[in-house]
């Protein structure tokens, strides 16, 4: 346990923050300051424009000289935001730093009760006398080092995740990509070409792809989803499940002794596999056997038996023939794999934009989402990039698109929120008819276009002088012509202040975008937050865009939220740098909130044994009496166990109970009654 | 109720993940809200033991309020389970010695809902108030 030094007397000196007008604004710092002075145990009390500045911090560390102090207490912002600081200036006044307490008069008060400048100080006030109380019964406490696994795990094998264990892997890092597809590549790999260079997706993509396949610091886990994790950062536990594939590599097939044998690629297996499903990397829109690869660039390259359509006729198994590289028998396999920290990249989901039923996507043939547009225009997909209507294979000449397609959202059924991308795409698609179809005509129906990249403007501009018609206006509905499939598209064109009814051969959705089913799997089992829309929540909006709240855990792409192709490999490549910083020091330092056991307290019952999620408590024999022990590197410090223990024997290190108790005493019977 | 200027004094701990953060959301959205509440930050409500809160209401508290993160997204794996089980429990305890368990609330509010915790704290100021001074406040001390 820490050391408490016995019959201290204690000596707090208080810090008022002005933060310029952000708290003095509504809060009568000099007031307050004046007030900590009359409180018990208070050596001094200052007050300062800025204290996080370097005067600021210096004043903490000479009052702590001078007034010989056992604790401070700094009433500015939020602890979440400058506890750190705050802790590095009482340490280089030579105490620990675990005896610092800060007092929120800012987020919590001057921010939120801005216009009650009385009520305010009241309330800052209260707050100090809480944080003096808590500062008086604070302890000495040493934070515990924790060697780091050199080795880091990335989520999602789309771009970003492949950006991010790129960069991982080439810093001399352990990694391992783990992906629930057969394929890595993702979303990006359905495109057809990238804005607003038009590159081909694929071609920039492919050798990424192969690069990631031929990195020897990459162990690349495809058709593998993660199951269960545990242990903290620097020691995470990643319970993988790699689903049954059917197949075997040639690497698999030498370690169960066949010679030369495993998967090829070759695809003798599929010409005579009797069973046809639907291809989801086509969206539908093409069929696969059972046994199959998604496209011809996939990586790693091994087909994949679909075992929900499989009827196991054995004819691959015949095809394949001395290779052995079927096995109808296989079955799922779990593999856990030790790593210092990981990356989220789990990417995003098409919103389901039939909700919007007046636009009637899944109702009328001839409206598609813009995915489906990719895979159409695309050379590679299911009409060799020739674009048709689906409901008569004509090409069509009028094309309609519907920029935010259930984003910007308002009425409950889409999503509030931009998904960033669309405008750009859209702007792209209308460039590929103009170029590709002769006579053709793009219909942008926009409410703003949002160009906002680097070339992204110029861009538009190119494509107005295209000839693409843009209409700003919401789409109200789109009404289908029985006889001809052709489509009505009704709106109101909101800078000539009149109803239009375009008739079109075919429209475009613009779909939103959702986190995918993945994402939410995936935080809950990391711990990370999420904002109300799904997306996760990165530490901090401006100043940890990569971090989350779960030390070790890092984000890159559109699971933190909707962000294009270069923006999603920045921040992949800042996400692994990130990640490679704990792996690279080779420790880490764990706040030492840890339980205690008063032992002379403890019954022995070991209510707290099963309370604990993190298996950190036992009950151990000690000198002839069963008492608890805590495991100290397994001990989070939520203090469920303080929280419960019928004799009070758990002492929750910097939440003790007499420190909690002696905030709620300060506040309720300190002060004015 | 007696006094029509009577502000109640009402004792909040909040989880540092989630309530925490969040009531920091609604400071920097500057979403404005009554100031009658004072908080105390823990990592996590599965550490608010049950004598906290009667510890509160001894010491005079008009109401107490239990923030932490929603069901499945604890920072802790389910510290907000068990500390819910604890408020319901608690809830019968208070009316048994009379106290009417609307004055101990427990709530759910996450980093991201900046604009909830404001609704939040204008809801438990109000049912506070409207119940009026707290019977036990004449013994404080």
């Amino acid at each position: 346990m820490a050391e408490v030094k016995k019959n201290e007397e204690p000596r707090i000196g208080v810090f008022v923050c002005h933060c310029g007008t952000n708290i003095a604004g509504s809060i009568d710092v000099a007031a307050v300051k004046d007030y900590a002075k009359t409180l018990p145990n208070v050596a001094i009390a200052d007050d300062y424009q800025y204290m996080c500045s370097t005067p600021g911090q210096n004043k903490i560390a000479e009052a702590i000289a001078e007034h010989n102090l056992t604790g401070v207490v700094v009433a500015a912002c939020s602890p979440r935001l400058h506890e750190p600081t705050f802790r590095n200036a009482t340490k280089a006044g030579g105490l620990n730093p675990f005896r610092f307490e800060m007092a929120n008069i800012r987020e919590q008060n001057s921010w939120v009760h801005m216009h009650q400048p009385e009520e305010a100080t009241a309330k800052a006030k209260d707050a100090v006398r809480i944080a003096v109380a808590k500062a008086s019964l604070l302890e000495d406490l040493i934070p515990k080092s924790v060697p780091v696994e050199k080795a880091a795990m990335v989520v999602g094998g789309g771009v970003g995740g492949m950006q991010a264990a790129l960069d991982l892997a080439s810093a001399g890092i352990k990694t391992y990509l783990v992906e629930k597809n057969p394929t890595i590549g993702g979303r990006m790999s359905q495109l057809d070409k990238t804005f607003p260079t038009l590159d081909c997706s694929q071609c920039i993509l492919t050798p990424k792809m192969v690069d990631v396949y031929r990195h020897e610091g990459i162990e690349l886990l495809t058709y593998t989803e993660v199951e269960a994790v545990e242990g903290y950062i620097g020691n995470f536990d990643v319970t993988l499940r790699k689903k049954a594939r059917g197949v075997i590599t040639p690497a698999e097939a030498e370690a169960r002794g066949i010679v030369g044998g495993g998967c090829t690629g070759c695809g003798d297996c599929v010409d005579v596999c009797p069973v046809i499903k639907p291809n989801p990397f086509e969206l539908g829109m093409a069929p696969r056997k059972a046994i199959y690869i998604y496209h011809p660039q996939v990586s790693p390259l091994i087909y994949t038996v679909d075992f929900d359509a499989c009827v196991k006729c054995g004819l691959c198994v015949e095809a394949c023939g001395d290779k052995k590289a079927i096995d109808l028998d296989m079955e799922d396999e779990f593999m856990t794999v030790k790593v210092g920290t990981a990356i989220i990249a789990t990417g995003y989901d098409i919103f389901p934009i039939e909700k919007k039923f007046e636009w009637g996507y899944k109702n009328y043939d001839n409206v598609i989402t813009s995915l489906e547009f990719e895979r159409l225009i695309c050379a590679s997909g299911p009409t060799g990039g020739h674009l048709v209507r689906p409901s008569d294979g004509e090409t069509p000449k009028k094309v309609a698109f519907v920029l935010c397609a259930g984003s910007r959202d308002n009425t409950g059924v889409g999503k509030p929120y931009c998904s960033r991308f669309c405008c750009m795409y859209s702007l792209k698609h209308a460039h590929q008819i103009i170029e590709k179809i002769p006579g053709a005509v793009p219909y942008i129906f926009y409410m703003d276009i949002r160009s906002f990249g680097k070339m992204y403007e110029e861009f538009y501009y190119r494509i107005q002088n295209e000839g693409a018609k843009f209409i700003r206006g919401r789409v109200a509905n789109i009404l289908e012509d029985p006889v001809t499939k052709n489509l009505h598209v009704n709106a109101e064109d909101t800078l000539l202040g009149r109803p239009l009814d375009i008739e079109v051969d075919m429209v475009v959705l613009a779909a939103a975008v959702e986190p995918s089913a993945e994402t939410e799997k995936t935080r809950r089992l990391f711990g990370v937050s999420c904002s109300q829309d799904g997306w996760l929540l990165e530490a901090h909006p401006k100043l940890n865009p990569c971090g989350t709240t779960t030390a070790g855990v890092y984000l890159a792409g559109v699971c933190q939220g909707p962000k294009d192709i270069p923006d999603t490999v920045a921040q992949a490549e800042g996400a692994a740098s990130a990640a490679s910083i704990p792996i690279h020091r080779g420790e880490v330092e764990l706040e030492p909130y840890f339980a205690q056991c008063i032992e002379e307290k403890c019954a022995g019952c070991g209510l707290c044994v099963n309370l604990c999620p993190y298996g950190a408590l036992a009950l151990v024999e000690k000198d002839g009496r069963t008492v608890m022990q805590v495991t100290e590197a397994k001990c989070k410090g939520c203090g469920t166990c303080g929280g419960f223990c019928p004799g009070g024997a758990i002492w929750m290190q910097h939440f003790a109970t007499p420190q909690i108790v002696a905030q709620i005493d300060a506040f309720l019977l300190g002060g004015e009654q | 109720m007696a006094d029509e200027n009577w502000k109640p004094k009402i004792i909040a701990i909040i989880c540092n993940w989630c309530s925490y953060a969040g009531a920091d959301l609604a400071g920097g959205a500057r979403i404005q809200y009554p100031p009658d509440i004072r908080a105390i930050r823990v990592m996590c409500t599965g550490r608010v033991d049950p004598l906290f809160i009667l510890k509160a209401f001894q010491d005079g508290a008009d109401g107490v309020l239990v923030s932490g993160c929603h069901f499945g997204d604890c920072h802790y794996l389910e510290g907000n389970y068990k500390a819910a089980k604890r408020m319901f429990l608690l809830k019968s305890v208070l009316k048994n010695i009379g106290l009417d368990d609307k004055r101990l609330r427990m709530t759910f509010v996450s980093a991201s809902e900046g604009a909830k915790w404001g609704t939040v704290m204008e809801d438990v100021i109000k049912t506070v108030t409207e119940l009026g001074p707290s019977p036990l406040k004449e013994f404080a001390r």
